[in-house]
Parts: C-alpha cells; sequence; structure tokens
C-alpha cells in the first residue's frame, strides 16, 4: 500500500503481528536473532545520498511504500514454473512463492546421503545443527539495515546442505517468484548454502515477478565454502521491471575452496547488491562476474567486496552493463588484499556501454593493498557501441539492428562462457537475444 | 557496372575527393594508385557507405541504381564487397556466426532459402583452401589477435565465400611479405569472371605483379590525374609518385 506511516515505523509495528503468527517458532535460538535483529533495526537508519555506500543510489522510490510481510500461502501456475525451468537439464527445482516455500511445485532428485535441499523454515522447527551454527553469522545486522530487517522476518528461503565429500551433481534451481496482486509484498528470502569439506554444488537463485507488479524483495544469502568445496552459484534477477530488489550475498571461503558467482540482472525497479567474499585461509579461488541489462528508468547497483585476509588466493571480478533510455548503473567493487595476503592475485574489470545519450553509469573500482608482493590490476570503462565493427558488419550485408544485435550480444556473452553447465549459459544466452536480436 | 561520375566527398568539411570520374565494367581489374593522402581509402570507403563521410556533388550508378542511396549493408547485398585496409576486430563474434549471419541476410534480400548448416560448412571448407587458412580459425572471433597477414587473408576468404559482383581491395597488399601476397593475389585471381569487376587500391605496384590490372589510374589530390594500361603502373614504379606531382605542378604552372 502507498505509505500512511513512516517506513521504519510500519515495519517496527508489524513485527508483533509476525511473531504472533510464528506457530511455535518462537522458543529456539534463531529467535533471538530476530529480535536482536529489530532493535539493531529500530536503532539504524535508512541510508541516504549522503552515506558513502550509498551515493548515488537513492532509495526514495522504496520509502514510498509501506510493504506488506507476506504471511498467506499462494500458488502459481505449473505453466509458469515451467517456464522458468532451463532445457534439457537434470536439476533438483525448489519453489518459493511471495518468499515461502511451495513443496507443490518443488521437485527434488535423489540427493546423495546427508544432503538438504529445501526450506530454511522446516529446518529451523527442527533445530538443524548446521544450521543454528551458520545462520546470521556472516550477513551482521548491526551495521546493515536492511540485513536487520531480514534478520528480524526471519520466516523462510533456501537451505542447501552438502557434507563433506558429496558431490551434488545435478544443479539445484532456486526459483523466487513473487505474485504481489495488488497487495504490494514484501519477500525476505533467507538463504543458506553451506559445503563442507570436499564437497560440491552448483546453486542457482532465481528472482522472477509479474511484469507490472509493485513489491519488495529483500534477500540475504549466506554461503560457506569449507575446505576444498567447489561452491558455482548463479543469480538470475527478472523481477518486475517495477520491483524492488535489495540483495545481500556474503560467502566466506576456506582453505583451497572454489567459488564462483554469476549475476545476470535485467529486472528491478531499483535493484541493489552487495556482494562480498572473503578468503580466510590461503589457496582460495573466487570469481565474482556480473551482468546487468537495463532500460527505462531502472536502477542497477552492484558493491562487491573482495577479501584477500590469507595469502595466495586467486580472484577475478568482471561486471558489465548494457544500459539503455534514462538507465542508471552503479558499480562499487573494493578489492582489499590484506598485509597478510603475498601472493594474491586479483583483477578487477568493469566495462559499460551506453545506448543512450541519458544512460548514465558511476563506475567506481577501488584497490587497497597492504601487502607487497601481489599481481593485483583494475579497470573500468564506459562508451558506445564500436561504430566502426558496426560498419564492418553493415559492410558483410547485416542489417543495422542485427549488427547492433551481435556485438551487444558479443559484449554480454563474454561474463558467462565462464558459466560451466551449458544449459544455464543457454538460458542466460536466451535473456540477452530476447533483449537484443 | 559501375560509373563514378564528378564525385566530390569529404569528412568534417575537409573536402578530400574533387570530382573523380570512373566507369568500371564488368569482367575489368582496374587498379587505383597514388601517394599517401590523396584519397584512395577515402573513395574506397565512400562506396562502401562509412557514414561519416559526405558526398557533397556528383553522382554513383552502379547496375543502373543510384549507390548512395543505399544503405550499406542493401551496397553489399547488392554485391559491393570492400576488404578493410585495417579489418575491424570484433571480440566475441566468431568467423563464423559473422560469414553465417552476412550469407543468410543476402540470400534473404536476394529471396533465396537460408544454408543450412551442411551447405554452410562445405562452402566454408571450399574457401579456406583458396587463401590457406586453417579450420580452427572459423571459430575464433573475427580478427581479434589476428596477425597482419591473417587478417587481410580473412578479407579475401570473406570475399570468396560472398562472392561479390564489385570487389573493392583496399590497400590489401599493405604490410604483407611475399608469400602472404602471393596467397591473397592468388586468391583474388581465382576469384576474376566476366561477370564481376575488381577495384585495387594500392600504394605499391607489386600485386600488380600477380593480379594484372586492364586498367591503371592515379589518384592525386582527390582528382584520377592518369589513367592507362598495365604499363602505366610500371612507369610508375620506376619514376615514383614524383613524377605525377611535378607533371601537375607543371600543368598548375601553365594554367
Amino acid at each position: 500500500m502507498e505509505k500512511s506511516i513512516n517506513v521504519k515505523d510500519w515495519y517496527l509495528s508489524n513485527f508483533g503481528e509476525f511473531e504472533k503468527r510464528l506457530n511455535g517458532g518462537k522458543e529456539n535460538s534463531i529467535h533471538k536473532k530476530r529480535k536482536d535483529a529489530i532493535s539493531s533495526f529500530s536503532k539504524l537508519d535508512f541510508p541516504s545520498l549522503k552515506d558513502e555506500e550509498w551515493k548515488y543510489t537513492s532509495i526514495a522510490p522504496l520509502m514510498k511504500y509501506n510493504f506488506i510481510p507476506s504471511y498467506e500461502k499462494k500458488t502459481v501456475s505449473k505453466e509458469l514454473v515451467k517456464s522458468l525451468l532451463f532445457d534439457e537439464m537434470e536439476h533438483s527445482l525448489v519453489v518459493f512463492i511471495n518468499g515461502r516455500y511451495s513443496e507443490e511445485h518443488s521437485d527434488l532428485l535423489n540427493l546423495p546421503d546427508g544432503v538438504i535441499v529445501g526450506s530454511i523454515a522446516e529446518e529451523i522447527k527442527k533445530n538443524n545443527k548446521t544450521l543454528l551454527n551458520h545462520f546470521g553469522k556472516y550477513a551482521d545486522h548491526q551495521n546493515h539495515i536492511f540485513t536487520a530487517l531480514s534478520t528480524a522476518y526471519t520466516d523462510d528461503g533456501a537451505f542447501v546442505f552438502v557434507p563433506e565429500g558429496k558431490i551434488v551433481e545435478e544443479p539445484i534451481h532456486i526459483i523466487f517468484i513473487t505474485d504481489s496482486g495488488d497487495e504490494k509484498i514484501l519477500s525476505q528470502p533467507r538463504n543458506l548454502f553451506v559445503a563442507e569439506k570436499k564437497s560440491q554444488a552448483t546453486i542457482i537463485e532465481h528472482y522472477v515477478g509479474d511484469e507490472n507488479e509493485i513489491y519488495f524483495t529483500n534477500a540475504v544469502t549466506e554461503i560457506v565454502a569449507e575446505e576444498n568445496a567447489v561452491l558455482d552459484h548463479i543469480k538470475l534477477q527478472e523481477e518486475s521491471k517495477k520491483a524492488f530488489h535489495i540483495a545481500r550475498m556474503e560467502v566466506d571461503q576456506e582453505r583451497n575452496s572454489n567459488f564462483s558467482s554469476h549475476l545476470i540482472s535485467t529486472g528491478g525497479d531499483l535493484t541493489r547488491n552487495d556482494f562480498n567474499a572473503r578468503f580466510n585461509d590461503e589457496g582460495g579461488e573466487c570469481t565474482l562476474n556480473g551482468l546487468y541489462m537495463i532500460d527505462g528508468t531502472q536502477l542497477f547497483d552492484a558493491h562487491t567486496l573482495m577479501d584477500h585476509a590469507k595469502p595466495h588466493c586467486n580472484s577475478h571480478e568482471h561486471y558489465k552493463g548494457i544500459l539503455d533510455d534514462k538507465s542508471r548503473g552503479v558499480f562499487n567493487g573494493k578489492v582489499i588484499v590484506r598485509q597478510d595476503a603475498q601472493k594474491t592475485n586479483a583483477f578487477q574489470q568493469n566495462n559499460n556501454i551506453l545506448l543512450s545519450n541519458e544512460a548514465l553509469v558511476n563506475t567506481k573500482p577501488q584497490l587497497e593493498i597492504f601487502a607487497d608482493d601481489v599481481k593485483c590490476s583494475h579497470g573500468a570503462t564506459i562508451g558506445q557501441m564500436d561504430d566502426d565493427a558496426k560498419f564492418y558488419l553493415k559492410s558483410r550485408g547485416i542489417g543495422e539492428e542485427a549488427s547492433k544485435g551481435i556485438l551487444l550480444h558479443a559484449f554480454a556473452s563474454d561474463v558467462i562462457i565462464s558459466v560451466k553447465i551449458e544449459s544455464v549459459r543457454n538460458y542466460i544466452e536466451k535473456i540477452i537475444t530476447e533483449k537484443f536480436n | 557496372m559501375l560509373e563514378i561520375k564528378n564525385l566530390h566527398a569529404g569528412i568534417e568539411g575537409n573536402e578530400i575527393l574533387k570530382g573523380i570520374d570512373l566507369k568500371v565494367n564488368a569482367g575489368e581489374v582496374h587498379a587505383i594508385m597514388g601517394p599517401n593522402g590523396s584519397g584512395k581509402s577515402t573513395l574506397a570507403q565512400v562506396l562502401a557507405g562509412k557514414e561519416e563521410y559526405e558526398v557533397t556533388q556528383g553522382e554513383v550508378t552502379y547496375k543502373g541504381k543510384n549507390l548512395l542511396d543505399l544503405a550499406p549493408e542493401d551496397r553489399a547485398r547488392e554485391g559491393v564487397f570492400l576488404a578493410f585496409q585495417y579489418p575491424v576486430e570484433i571480440p566475441g563474434v566468431s568467423n563464423t556466426n559473422l560469414l553465417k549471419t552476412a550469407l543468410n541476410e543476402i540470400r534473404k534480400y536476394r529471396g533465396e532459402e537460408e544454408l543450412d548448416t551442411m551447405e554452410f560448412l562445405s562452402l566454408i571448407k571450399e574457401k579456406m583452401k583458396l587463401v590457406e587458412l586453417d579450420q580452427k580459425f572459423m571459430s575464433r572471433a573475427v580478427n581479434e589477435g589476428f596477425s597482419g597477414g591473417e587478417k587481410k587473408r580473412n578479407e579475401i576468404f570473406q570475399m570468396a565465400v560472398i562472392q561479390p559482383k564489385l570487389a573493392i581491395l583496399d590497400e590489401t597488399d599493405s604490410g604483407l611479405d611475399i608469400d602472404a601476397l602471393k596467397i591473397v593475389a592468388n586468391g583474388v585471381s581465382k576469384l576474376r569472371s566476366k561477370d564481376n569487376a575488381t577495384i585495387l587500391v594500392t600504394h605499391y605496384q607489386r600485386l600488380l605483379n600477380y593480379i594484372v590490372p586492364d586498367f591503371v589510374h592515379v589518384l592525386y589530390q582527390g582528382k584520377i590525374v592518369k589513367s592507362g594500361g598495365k604499363e602505366l603502373a610500371l612507369a610508375l614504379e620506376e619514376k615514383g609518385y614524383d613524377w605525377i606531382k611535378n607533371e601537375n605542378m607543371k600543368e598548375a604552372v601553365t594554367q
């Protein structure tokens, strides 16, 4: 609904109602975290342009509404879910509707012994030890008002646990569908993925919503890659173009772990991603790739932090953006190489193409190096379509629109070639093709 | 096939072509020679339709149509091909993708069926032999990381696949070693037929040892100042461009 009371007061006053509806979930330690978080929330302020980290992203449009925490179970058509799947791929499917697990639409394959894929609400009820051990440990709520809001209202989300030595070969496709109707819903998926030693998995977070609906997704994902674990993460953000999408991903990497993240973002009126990854031990590998393709008055903001706390780790980060109309992009990529972290390789790149005179990008690559034996580079470019390349294609008989499509497709595809699973890559290729061809 | 009358063109208000007249018939090979900065490449680019150049006067008729009215892609579809002096690198677009799209767009324009994958591959295979390129090369990005020689061979290869009616080769010989030059020349010669015409834009006479032109034109200060047979190229090689320059100065003085 349109704002009737101050947004902060709104979420504070709704907390009582939320607690009341928690059916028997008030006894365990998670509830203590909820209460701590609501107290953090009450002390924190929503960010303004005066905050360095929010300098180019005004959340004023988000502050216009009192979003309603979603309580009712909803369902969607099988066809809708089917349209979101990847072709020819065996996978475990986990579906959330308005932030709530949908057993009806989820479809889990035979998973190796001990592997858990499903709803965090279920695991809270079961007092799952891994969950209690890791929940809220990486995404702190003390200094982050959106995480405080998420933690306070912790209800449901995706939980993946891969025990030591287990390999989940088929990707885990998690779809978050928001069907808000006229209600203007607040959906807060709270996800936790834990890959124990020597385990391996691929997890896809896929956000979708009806084209014209206004709602607010506030997602928090915590990821742990223990020693020698290999975890590939893909996030597809195809929210409604009128939706608000605020997300935070915290990745904790132990010795010799290998983590990759690919973010593809086309939806949302206002989108903010905070992606932070930390090497807690030696030998880690981390890839953070991103692709944002926006138009109209969309705003996309990616804040990433690559924290090299230990030596002998490699990180590669490449974000690319294509912006049309009056859209705006923000990229803030910080790489910290701490004093201990000798023999670090850290590379970061951000490239943007502006298709109109009114599109705008603010890009800020930041390198902070405290060690002396490291290889690091960063760079950012903002440009237009390469007219010479376009003329070259046209001189071979390829028309204006097709030439443009080929060049944009090539620019965009560059950051997704490292997605290992072909069907996922094809799905992303399809998103790009639909956008530009 | 092509008739250029009193063509004036320039870029950002600077006139580079100052009245070109040229007639090219099917089956002919014309060489356009001239010192650096005489307007050779401008002429090639104007014919291909590069948007930055502005035609201020004159007309160009190609197969009875006003060439200057056609978009660059339509000129290509009508059979005009420009081998670039500096082929453009296009990261992320494979040679296969470029050629397949180009061929099919051209075929569509002509109301022909699209090629299926098998037909396309066999065509590619046949033409690759012509310029001695390796099959692996097809999956590489267009011109990206290619050596100078590879880029030029790629231009000729594309030409062989597209099979234009009018080929304009803009300094395709520049910077090539003798082996690459022979490959390029051989490729061009094999494509020569009574229905096609070729315009060779070149600075040096060397290429003309391998591709014998029917006509040689000398471009100087935006005008064709001398035309003749293949002997003209030899005379130029011997006397150098200063000969032309001096002759023009004399003319200017006597006028």
